[in-house]
């Protein structure tokens, strides 16, 4: 296929990943604002949601001091802010439009009615139906999407890309969810398995839609430890990173080519690395600096397929 | 003013139903009001979710209009389609063998029947071209040839679109909405399909790729997403299961134009192009162009690859060459025109400008290589000093305009703010040629909405119908 055309496809299935992620890390945030907690710590988890993405700096300098609202605002509608729910939605269907006579009628449809129907959301809309309805709605469309993906499109290279993407990118929001809810919560438990803190950790869980799986899979009080371990290494676990890293390593050897050899070893490296991997190991050497690490690995891998397969050269 | 006097597509003039409308009209005076409001409404936003638009130039990226739809069909019979296909099957035939003989012996001009003036001195005349030889000697490989209906209801061709004609996908997507809507109109009515045109697409630049290839690679060409018939481009593309490119995804190498590929560069045979020659290869043509493909027509020289329309196909479809396609028809077909040319008079000739110049008040004017309803002059509709201004136009520089009588176009009923009225249809069908000639049948029907208006581009107000030709 077109260079060009995988480029789109990998693009358009990342940014509407990242939608979904978006609204489910808001949505974690705002569950747990509505905890009994001061105001500053409060307000101290938007700073950190803001800080993981990078866009602290550009989010004063466009609207001054951190409130919730104002932060909401921001990552939902703003379209000078890129990784806004808005800005990806727009991207996914932008991406798709460029590559449109790809998809099937079904996924192209989708995703444009999807593209139609947020620019048809207003700030004052919402507080009538409320942000739990909106997020909601993204994560709906998300699955709709992928729904449509799986259940329409021909089982060839453009699958194989527009998955690439997703798991790429949930590999990277996964480890973002992780890093910053963690710190937070496990310094303020004072130790692990604090029991007031029942429904901060399992608003972490939910955000990865892992309530259900955790008490299926552990049987067990909420544990740092075990959330940790089932988000991180467990491949049964969909969004885990382990998962991610099998689905990403599998799909570019699926497309791979006379130049990705070395990708792909990268990717299968990693990918050994979570299904051997022990998380007293990973706690041992810091969970911070291990999902830092994780994450400069998915940035490279990120690099080396634009430059195997999307960046377009003569040879 | 409005012309009064018109062929009225679904009655006649004692207001009788025209037999090939008799179900149709039934079925539309059974329907509730608010059911066919209701259904209008669903048309449009199936229009939108389906992403079936058009970009608007100059506004904000992303702006996309509908191309308003209306639910009442332009019908033709049977009878009526067959003389039509086979006198546009004659003419794009004839406009095919011109435009070979323009760039190999002349022999038109030679023969004294076509000036060689109007030919060589033609804007769209590309003397690159001199002496290539293209596959199965076509060079118009897809024409959309405007035909209107007049008088009494004969037909007349308007115009031969060469180069890069477009629409077919409203065609294809206004029936696809009407079925959708209103499949129980079809169960009463014998309605020809038309949704095997990407085939027969196919099929036809299949059978132009060079050195008569068995497995060509296909491709269409577009400018790029933001282009007004993108979803056109799309479309197509898709319909025909071909790689939809743009100039930044190809490169030439040796004389052979490639595609860039996520496992390497693949080879390209035949390029349906949805770009003007202008900017097809930078090298040659303009060097500015971010479009196009540098060395591409070396490439198209060389025989490496066929490109679709030819280069050069626009010397035959310019205006001051449509007077003469009747004569090209007798001349290298032997045979009489089937279809009516509208008469005009070439003001560079003395006689036809005086003639011209004192029936102002009654013709249209138009630029010889004017496009899109600009650059002219409609005389019953303009005021005294729009008149005189033009009459100083035509007096400097006669030879860049051509005149027609004001053709009265048939209408056909329209869905409009006060209910059903009357406006303004002409037709464009699609003509594939290459190893044969052939056409889906019909082609797509323009509306022009405004009352009395006669101008249907989708620019500038215009809207389409479902265009269905009878079976017998």
């Amino acid at each position: 296929m077109l260079s060009r055309t995988a480029d789109h496809l990998f693009w358009m299935a990342r940014y509407m990943e990242r939608a979904e992620n978006l609204a489910r890390m808001l949505e974690v945030n705002y569950r747990m604002a509505l905890l009994p907690q001061s105001r500053a710590e409060a307000d101290d988890q938007w700073v950190a949601l803001l800080k993981i993405m990078s866009l602290d700096e550009h989010f004063r300098e466009r609207h001054g001091a951190v409130t919730p609202d104002a932060v909401l605002r921001y990552m939902i509608f703003d379209d000078a802010n890129p990784s806004s729910i808005r800005s990806c939605l727009r991207a996914t269907r932008e991406n798709a439009h460029a590559v449109r006579g790809t998809l099937t009628s079904e996924l192209w449809e989708t995703t444009n009615a999807c593209w139609l129907k947020m620019r048809s959301f207003t700030p004052v809309a919402m507080e009538e139906t409320g942000i739990d309805a909106f997020f909601e709605w993204v994560k709906y469309r998300s699955h709709l999407s992928r729904g449509v993906t799986i259940g329409t499109m021909l089982q060839d290279e453009s699958l194989r890309f527009i998955r690439l993407g997703t798991f790429l990118e949930r590999a990277d929001n996964t480890a973002r969810i992780l890093d910053v809810k963690y710190q937070t919560l496990v310094s303020e438990d004072e130790g692990e398995g604090g029991s007031a803190d029942y429904y901060r950790w399992s608003a972490l869980l939910h955000s990865v839609s892992a309530f259900e799986v955790y008490r299926k899979v552990y049987r067990d009080m909420i544990t740092p430890l075990q959330v940790a371990e089932l988000l991180i290494l467990d491949v049964d676990m969909p969004r885990s990173l382990a998962r991610c890293l099998k689905e990403v390593a599998a799909n570019i050897a699926a497309v791979g080519n006379g130049r990705s050899a070395e990708t792909r070893r990268r990717a299968g490296q990693l990918e050994a690395s979570l299904r051997f991997g022990r998380i007293e190991d990973v706690m041992a050497r810091g969970l911070h600096t291990f999902l830092d690490e994780f994450m400069d690995s998915i940035y490279d891998l990120g690099g080396r397929i634009a430059d195997d397969f999307l960046i377009p050269t003569n040879h | 003013m409005t012309i009064t006097k018109f062929y009225n597509e679904m009655a006649d003039a004692q207001g009788e139903i025209r037999p090939q409308y008799g179900e149709f009209a039934a079925w539309l005076s059974s329907m509730p009001d608010d059911r066919l409001a209701r259904k209008r409404a669903e048309a449009d936003t199936l229009f939108h979710r389906f992403g079936i638009t058009f970009a608007v130039y100059g506004e904000d990226t992303g702006v996309e209009r509908l191309i308003p739809f209306d639910i009442i069909p332009r019908i033709i019979t049977a009878a009526e389609w067959s003389t039509m296909s086979a006198g546009l099957s004659q003419r794009v035939q004839a406009l095919n063998a011109f435009v070979h003989d323009v760039y190999h012996d002349q022999a038109i001009i030679k023969a004294g029947r076509i000036p060689a003036e109007d030919v060589l001195n033609n804007a769209q005349y590309r003397p690159e071209m001199q002496g290539v030889e293209v596959a199965q000697n076509v060079y118009a490989h897809i024409a959309g040839v405007d035909v209107v209906r007049a008088g009494e209801g004969e037909f007349y061709v308007l115009e031969d679109n060469l180069r890069v004609p477009s629409g077919v996908s409203y065609m294809l997507e206004d029936r696809r909405m009407m079925m959708r809507l209103f499949p129980e109109v079809f169960s009463r009515n014998r309605v020809a399909p038309v949704d095997h045109y990407p085939n027969l697409l196919l099929d036809t630049l299949r059978s132009v790729a060079p050195m008569a290839l068995d497995d060509p690679t296909v491709v269409v060409m577009t400018p790029g997403a933001y282009n007004s018939a993108y979803f056109e481009h799309a479309f197509l593309a898709q319909q025909m299961g071909v790689e939809l490119v743009e100039g930044q995804d190809l490169f030439v190498k040796d004389e052979q134009v490639f595609m860039r590929t996520t496992r390497g560069p693949k080879r390209v045979d035949v390029i349906y192009r949805r770009i003007d020659d202008d900017f097809l290869d930078p090298l040659a043509f303009r060097k500015d162009s971010m479009l196009g493909v540098a060395g591409l027509l070396s490439a198209y020289r060389a025989g490496k690859v066929t490109l679709c329309n030819a280069i050069g196909s626009g010397v035959a479809d310019d205006k001051s060459i449509y007077p003469h396609v009747p004569e090209m028809i007798r001349f290298y077909l032997g045979e009489e025109p089937i279809l009516n040319n509208v008469p005009t008079y070439r003001c560079r000739d003395a006689s036809e400008l005086s003639y011209v110049l004192a029936n102002l008040g009654e013709l249209v004017v138009k630029e010889v290589h004017g496009a899109g309803g600009y650059g002219m002059l409609v005389g019953p509709t303009s005021s005294k000093q729009e008149i005189e201004a033009f009459r100083a136009r035509l007096v400097e520089s006669p030879e860049r305009y051509i005149a027609q009588p004001t053709l009265a176009l048939s209408a056909c009923p329209t869905f409009v703010e006060s209910g059903v009225a009357p406006r303004h249809i002409d037709l464009r069908p699609f003509v594939l040629s290459g190893k044969e000639v052939r056409m889906a049948p019909g082609g797509l029907t323009r509306v022009a909405l405004r009352e009395g208006s006669l101008v249907v581009n989708s620019s500038q107000g215009g809207g389409t119908k479902d265009t269905w030709v009878l079976e017998a």
